[in-house]
């Protein structure tokens, strides 16, 4: 079976640091694949590159052997890429059904005669039919008419998954969504994720939740200063005294 | 739509259908323009949805109303067409420019679409054909229909009524639709709308550009009555106006604006008298309003009550 993702020698340079130095690794359909190291290690930059938010100095990016490199972000979340922000991003101002609905994008988007006419009911309707579902398997149906401001940092994190997961991604790309969480959170998150991925998603998890990498992930990227500096399950990669090494001495 | 709106709509409409027989004859012009400023306001406000305030949007006009002037007059083509013609070129024009223009945002857009605009102006100065340069076009044809006398201000204030209400109508069918609540996104959480597939340039573009084809009309509006067009009418002075007027009356629902533009438009025809005052009043009016009020006048009524709550509570 080809994988989903396959990403190939990335590099990406601010000036003089290379934020991502020639990483590769590949992600196989239905699998929860933890990306993982030090502060600055590179992350968060690579998830910007895959989902097209970045142009990488070099190196590719192909999703579903499609070369989606240097394509523009909106472009490739219709494909089915979908990421998840580190810092909490909502549409504040709007309700948490507001929130979701937006995130139907793909399936909701409309011309402007047939907004203008209503010819686009039907489409409409089913976007909202979309986001209740989406809404109770995330467990904010009762809380739907609140602003999202007004939610705890919990759900707040869990709404942003809801927003990506209403523009029914094939790949998730998930940013540190377990910071912050008290351990009640944390269980319940690990849940969501274990049942996104059961409906059919693959799952990219950045994470520093060591709990949360380990009990979920299948097979681990450990990143360091921008370099691949272990790929393998989380036995392996824990055993590894490299890894120990790169955590102990970088905190 | 809810009783109360169409009560509210009908009472609203039969007062505007009497109204001009009970006014002056300059209060009608009057009427008329602020009529065709509610459309300029509300065209204005589907451009600003998306975050980006332009300052090209009063030229814009402009281009609708030398594409329907010129048209008309020179060869001989009826109003009912040049009237939707207008909104098409305005609409052309704003999809060239959003090309370089979105390459900017945010303080550089606002330069950016002032420099565009400026150079459309210097256009209609410079090449006085087929333009008429800065003195403008004269004898521009009043519209055609039946034996309507469309150069009396009554029927015209009719005509230009239907124009706008159904412009107006449309623009608020958009704003509450899913494009709407789109552009909200765009606006808001560009990259988060980005990254559940919103391409955010077509939305900006969008919005441009069906805010340029409305403005177009409402300038054919305007100079069919008036019987000229003239650069001066499509100023940066007239830009200006049509920031105030959104500013004061508020951006954040779809009324703010109209209510902008009705109250400030009146406040202007009373301070007729005194003309000398009229800018320094007007300046006042916007510093007020974005020191104590930048809600906008829309916000009046909430605020009030506020007030009213919290001096009932600081009673008891
Ligand atoms: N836009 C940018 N310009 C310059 N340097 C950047 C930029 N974005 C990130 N960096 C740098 O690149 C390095 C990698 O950053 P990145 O955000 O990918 O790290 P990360 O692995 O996600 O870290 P964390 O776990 O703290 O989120 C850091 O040294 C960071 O300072
Ligand atoms: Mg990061």
């Amino acid at each position: 079976m080809t994988p989903i993702l396959e990403v190939k020698n990335l590099t990406m340079r601010f000036g003089g640091l290379l934020a991502v130095d020639n990483v590769s690794f590949s992600v196989n359909e239905g699998e929860i694949r933890g990306l993982i190291g030090p502060n600055g290690a590179g992350k968060s930059t690579t998830f910007k590159m895959i989902a097209g938010f970045l142009s990488p100095t070099s190196g590719e990016v192909l999703f579903r052997n499609n070369n989606i490199t240097n394509q523009r972000s909106s472009r490739i979340a219709s494909a089915g890429v979908v990421r998840t922000f580190q810092e909490t991003t909502l549409f504040q101002e709007l309700t948490v059904f507001e929130n979701v609905l937006i995130g139907t994008h793909k399936q909701a988007h409309t011309n402007i005669i047939a907004a203008v006419l209503g010819l686009d009911r039907q489409k409409q309707n089913e976007a909202i039919e979309a986001t209740t579902e989406v809404l109770e398997f995330m467990g904010l149906a009762e809380r739907k008419n609140q602003l999202a401001a007004e939610l705890p940092l919990g759900l707040q994190r869990a709404l942003a998954v809801a927003i990506s997961l209403a523009a029914k991604p094939n790949l998730l790309l998930m940013d540190e969504p377990f910071a912050g969480m008290n351990p009640e959170e944390t269980r319940h998150m690990m849940e969501l994720t274990e049942r996104v991925r059961e409906s059919g998603v693959s799952i990219v998890l950045v994470e520093h939740n060591m709990k949360a990498v380990m009990g979920l992930c299948d097979r681990l990227v450990v990143l360091n200063f921008g370099t691949v500096l272990d790929d393998g399950t989380p036995d392996q990669v824990r055993n590894n005294p490299n890894v120990i090494q790169a955590y102990l001495g970088g905190g | 739509m809810r009783i109360r709106t169409v009560f509210f709509l009908s009472l609203l409409y039969a007062a505007l259908i009497v109204l001009p027989h009970f006014l002056k004859y300059h209060q009608q012009d009057f009427l008329i323009f602020l009529t065709i400023n509610i459309l300029v306001v509300v065209s204005y406000r589907l451009v600003t949805l998306t975050g980006e305030w332009s300052l090209i949007h009063a030229v814009m006009m402009g281009v609708g109303a030398y594409t329907s002037a010129l048209i008309s007059k020179n060869f001989d083509i009826s109003f009912w067409i040049t009237l939707p013609l207008a909104g098409v070129m305005a609409g052309l024009v704003a999809l060239l420019l959003s090309y370089p223009l979105f390459r900017m945002t945010q303080f550089y857009f606002l330069i950016g679409s002032f420099a565009a605009g400026e150079a459309i102006r210097l256009t209609w100065i410079q090449f006085i054909k087929p333009f008429g340069g800065t003195g403008g076009t004269s004898a521009i044809p009043s519209p055609e229909l039946m034996n309507i006398d469309f150069l009396e201000p009554i029927p015209y204030f009719y005509l230009v009524l239907i124009v706008v209400s159904i412009c107006v109508y449309l623009l608020y069918r958009i704003e509450n639709s899913r494009i709407g609540l789109t552009l909200h996104a765009v606006h808001w959480k560009g990259v988060l709308a980005e990254s559940v597939g919103v391409n955010t340039w077509n939305y900006r573009t969008l919005a441009f550009v069906i805010g340029s084809l409305f403005v177009g009309i409402a300038g054919a509006l305007k100079v069919h009555y008036i019987g000229t067009v003239a650069p001066k009418q499509f100023d940066i002075g007239f830009m200006v106006f049509i920031l105030i007027w959104v500013i004061v009356g508020g951006y954040r629902t779809f009324y703010g604006a109209i209510i902008g533009a009705v109250v400030l438009s009146i406040l202007d025809e009373i301070l007729r008298g005194v003309e000398q005052l009229r800018p320094a009043i007007y300046g006042a009016t916007l510093i007020f309003f974005i020191l104590y009020l930048p809600g906008g006048l829309e916000s009046l009524p909430q605020k009030i009550r506020q007030k009213f709550r919290a001096n009932r509570e600081s009673a008891t």
